[in-house]
């Protein structure tokens, strides 16, 4: 299909993110959840759905999910409603799902996401509501696997917020944004570590297609298993193309459920809308009406971090950053706050801002090390970068230090002191250097002389050298076109 | 063996018996009547004999072992018991072990009860005679041509045929009271909320309540005691405190304010309504003002609670779908074939049509029609008995229209059946405590119960009246 015909459409697209919430314990019982124990190990009567059992609000999934929906700039109801959402599957022990309906924990959000071209838009957020998350059918990997499924309920009973988008997102690059924002969002809250290979965050897709202009949305399709990054793209792409061949060449969308194969980059039928179950929702009786009492409500607003769109706000006014570095240090709540930290401490906030996205972020990814096992901390990174910045050392002298302090966690000025790398600011001691310079490289003096001025960027280098790195850069330069008249 | 627990206290504090020697007797003496009526459907010797043991021995080292002390005590087989098997009269649970205790059954036990059995009742509790039950039905002991009341027909026919002294049972439109009535005994359904729930098999989970039967009102309300109170494990049991209901048993009710509702007694020219009216002049004479209230949403109630309780039976029984613990079918291919199968072939005719009721009225398209307007209903019926409680303190009603019938006999007519627990299903819907107190005996002998109802949490009146009419001389 041409790019032309591609261009005649737009695309429509909602998101239903699920986002596991990082309790340490299940939503209704207190086992615990865990990732990795034996199966049908962290379970009991109440996550295994056993005659008489009944579900108990763990209080802190409560308050992380209402961090969530703040976060989500959602409106967060003082009463909402647990609903039964009925379903047989194996996986499923109760029978039912205890998730929200009408009246769901929150709604009215958004979020905020760059574009490619640098601008920003804005994607509503419907709704956030609490659930509780199914078991995991296992289809494969045993034995007797073509004749049986296993089942393994430990995940059953984790806690998820379901976040669902308004239909707002536009492009597939849209969509990345919108969730790797909402990923981002969802981890600095501290409420999920939104790991997407532990289904920690997973995502789900409304999408159609309608010409450019038109009012009226076209049929749409939910995509499921999009539980990667890159999936979620690659299936929107395959979808919306699906979707406009078909009308191209005379079809019809049908609603239905899509589900995603990463393994050949399509997707395909799972459910037309005559075989979707009727989940025949009704108020959970065996839970009372949730209420969030403003009291309550205020001691979880306050004990929220500040956010990245805040925080990248003030990274650009108060710390002179260029937003890309804004964007790029508030990747991530520790990246932020080590950032923070070491920016203070240098004085040198832009300074800071280099070593971190540059050696550092080396470093740690040479090393395959997370920033909170960082064997230099951002005190120590932020005085090396004071050492510059006041002279102390050069740049170059930095560059060598650093990795020591890297390897053994001492800091800089230990570093310059024992190994006596302070820089050399004394004018005679340059002066004779750069006296010897000369005397050793007429050709390039002679170059210089007769106005080939950039030439003296190679004697300042041998006077560098010959200062093993340790003469102050700027004294050399000034010197040096001193000394060459 | 019809003690009192007055009496079981007595003897085993003079040493006249020990609890073992009661429990041993309680045991033969089930197995030896139990063929007569089919009541228990398994007996827990074990357990039985371990927990009278260690009251002996509490009573030996002089220590209290609890206001239930030695008391034998029967369990409706839906409410969970560790290591025994909980069968909820269902064949889908015939073999189910449940690896936990209700919190009533912990209770009791903590208050030194003796669990020597678990009785028979309609499958998932669903009916009101006990014919419903996979393991047959259980025989009325006043007469054994006749059914005993349900669902929990078993827990008041051993407490009539006097082996146990009391039981437990569960009430969701009318289980506990109308077996009571029809075995002649006390049977307490208490306000939603008092008892935790956790531990008993969910039919109708709004609905639903643990209560006690007992020969004697002081009995039951001292059951009660030991059972009420906040459970952390049950989110919807009430931090109400709970007042000793046994000591506020003072006899003297001159002054309480009773309401007759009109629409109860409008239609009731029969024996049963000739019983009630003799025993509302006893209470009149023992000193309490007798007013007319009015119920006027009654006539809704019958189909609001079977669209209520079918809605809820239908969540609630899906989780016996052979995956895990419920008896799976031999037969079927395929995952829907197994689900089909097992429930088909599992489940009794009243489950299945109350499973259908209850899918139906929550489907796309009817829920509004059905399920949302029977909400409403039930909030206007819970009114209607919010403002008589502005009148008076308690209510006097029929348990049922009708005393025991005979097996068989409306077996084939669910509707009449479904008619028959008007008088107890309004106060299920509204969550009040209400109770079935003997009130004499049709010329046939058969027993008559008339149901006491008080607002929330006032048990302590309830009981009192109860009490005080039960010792009046009239019954």
């Amino acid at each position: 299909m041409s790019p032309g015909t591609l261009d005649k459409y737009e695309p429509v697209i909602g998101l239903e993110v699920h986002v596991q919430l990082a309790t340490r314990t299940k939503i209704f019982c207190a086992c615990p959840t865990g990732f990795g124990a034996p199966p049908n190990t962290n379970v009991c009567p109440v996550c295994l759905g056993l005659p008489g059992a009944l579900p108990v609000l763990n209080r802190r999934v409560v308050e992380m999910a209402v961090q969530g929906a703040l976060a989500l700039n959602c409106q967060v109801r003082g009463e909402s409603i647990f609903a039964r959402k009925n379903y047989f599957y194996p996986d499923l022990p109760k029978g039912y799902q205890i998730s929200q309906y009408d009246r769901p924990l929150a709604e009215h959000g958004h979020v905020d996401i760059l574009l490619d071209d640098g601008g920003s838009k804005r994607i509503g957020v419907t709704r956030v509501h609490l659930e509780d998350d199914a078991g995991k059918s296992m289809h494969e990997g045993f034995r007797d696997s073509d004749r049986y499924t296993y089942v393994d309920l430990n995940r059953t009973g984790t806690p998820l917020i379901e976040i669902v988008s308004e239909p707002d997102i536009r492009s597939s690059s849209e969509a990345y944004a919108y969730l790797t924002e909402l990923k981002l969002l969802m981890q600095f809250c501290g409420v999920s570590t939104c790991d997407m290979e532990k289904g920690h965050l997973r995502c789900d897709a409304n999408v159609s297609v309608r010409l450019r202009g038109a009012e009226k949305f076209g049929t749409k399709a939910e995509v499921k298993n999009l539980n990667s990054f890159r999936f979620l793209k690659q299936a929107l792409d395959y979808e919306i193309v699906r979707q406009v061949e078909l009308i191209e060449s005379g079809g019809r969308v049908v609603q239905e459920t899509r589900l995603y194969n990463p393994a050949v980059g399509e997707t395909f039928s799972m459910r037309s809308k005559e075989h979707a179950h009727d989940y025949r929702y009704f108020p959970e009786p065996d839970l009372l009406p949730l209420r969030i009492a403003p009291g309550w409500r205020a001691e979880i607003e306050a004990a929220m971090p500040e956010l990245p769109p805040a925080k990248r706000a003030r990274f650009i006014s108060g710390f002179g950053l260029r937003p890309y570095d804004a964007d790029v240090l508030t990747q991530t709540r520790e990246m932020s706050e080590y950032f923070e930290r070491a920016a203070n401490a240098s004085g040198d906030p832009r300074g800071a801002a280099n070593w971190v996205m540059g050696d550092l972020a080396a470093a740690l990814k040479a090393d395959g090390k997370e920033l909170a096992d960082s064997p230099v901390s951002a005190e120590q990174l932020g005085e090396l970068v004071a050492l510059i910045a006041k002279g102390g050392i050069s740049g170059k002298l930095a560059k060598e230090i650093f990795p020591k302090m890297w390897s053994t966690g001492e800091s800089a000025a230990v570093i310059v002191e024992r190994e006596g790398l302070r820089q050399i600011s004394d004018t005679g001691a340059i002066e004779k250097i750069i006296a010897e310079v000369i005397a050793a490289n007429p050709k390039q003096v002679d170059q210089y002389r007769g106005g080939k001025t950039a030439v003296i960027g190679f004697l300042v280098g041998q006077v560098m050298k010959a200062s093993r790195g340790q003469a102050n850069p700027q004294l050399v330069n000034d010197l040096m076109k001193k000394a060459l008249g | 063996m019809k003690l009192a627990i007055r009496e079981i206290r007595a003897g085993l504090r003079s040493g006249q018996f020990s609890a073992r020697e009661l429990a041993s007797r309680a045991l033969a003496h089930a197995g030896a009547e139990n063929p007569k009526t089919n009541a228990y459907l398994h007996l827990t010797p074990e357990r039985a004999l371990a927990a009278a043991d260690a009251v002996d021995a509490q009573l030996a080292r002089g220590e209290d072992p609890g206001p239930l002390a030695g008391v034998p005590i029967a369990v409706k087989d839906v409410i969970l018991t560790k290591d025994i098997r909980t069968t909820c009269g269902s064949r889908l649970l015939e073999h189910y072990v449940a690896p936990y205790d209700a919190t009533a059954i912990m209770r009791v036990e903590q208050a030194g009860a003796v669990i020597v059995g678990k009785t028979n009742c309609d499958e998932f509790a669903m009916g009101s005679s006990n014919e419903n039950s996979a393991f047959g039905p259980v025989r009325n002991p006043v007469d054994l041509e006749r059914v005993p009341g349900g669902s929990s027909g078993g827990s008041a026919a051993v407490v009539a045929q006097g082996t146990a002294v009391v039981s437990l049972g569960s009430d969701t439109g009318g289980s506990i009271r109308q077996p009571a009535s029809f075995c002649g005994i006390v049977g307490v359904t208490p306000t939603y909320g008092r008892v935790s729930r956790y531990g008993l098999t969910a039919f109708a989970s709004s609905l639903d309540h643990i209560g006690p039967f007992g020969g004697s009102v002081h009995d039951a309300a001292a059951v009660l005691e030991a059972i009420a109170g906040r459970d952390p494990m049950d989110a919807t049991s009430a931090f109400a405190p709970v007042p000793s209901y046994t000591a506020g048993l003072t006899g003297d009710v001159r002054g309480m304010r009773i309401g007759l509702p009109k629409e109860y007694f409008a239609g009731l020219a029969s024996e049963t309504g000739d019983l009630i009216a003799r025993g509302v002049d006893t209470l009149r004479r023992l000193g309490c003002e007798v007013h007319e209230v009015s119920l006027p949403h009654t006539e809704y109630a019958i189909p609001c609670y079977y669209v209520i309780c079918t809605a809820e039976a239908s969540s609630n029984l899906a989780r016996y779908d052979g995956v895990r613990y419920t008896s799976r079918s031999a037969n079927g291919e395929t995952l829907i074939d197994m689900y089909r199968n097992t429930r088909g072939e599992g489940f009794g005719a009243e489950c299945k049509r109350r499973i259908m009721l209850g899918t139906y009225v929550l489907s796309a398209g009817y829920y509004d029609a059905y399920y949302i307007k029977a909400q409403r209903v039930r909030t206007l019926i819970a009114r209607d008995f919010s403002n008589a409680f502005q009148q008076v303190d308690a209510i006097i009603a029929p348990v049922s229209p009708f005393p025991a019938f005979k097996l068989g006999e409306k077996l084939d007519d669910p509707m009449q059946m479904y008619l028959s627990d008007i008088y107890t299903i309004t106060g299920s819907l509204a969550g009040i405590p209400c109770m079935s107190v003997p009130c004499g005996a049709t010329a046939a002998g058969l027993p008559v119960g008339m149901q006491i109802l008080c607002n929330h949490f006032e048990e302590a009146a309830m009981f009192r009246l109860a009490h005080a009419f039960e010792n009046s001389g009239d019954t």
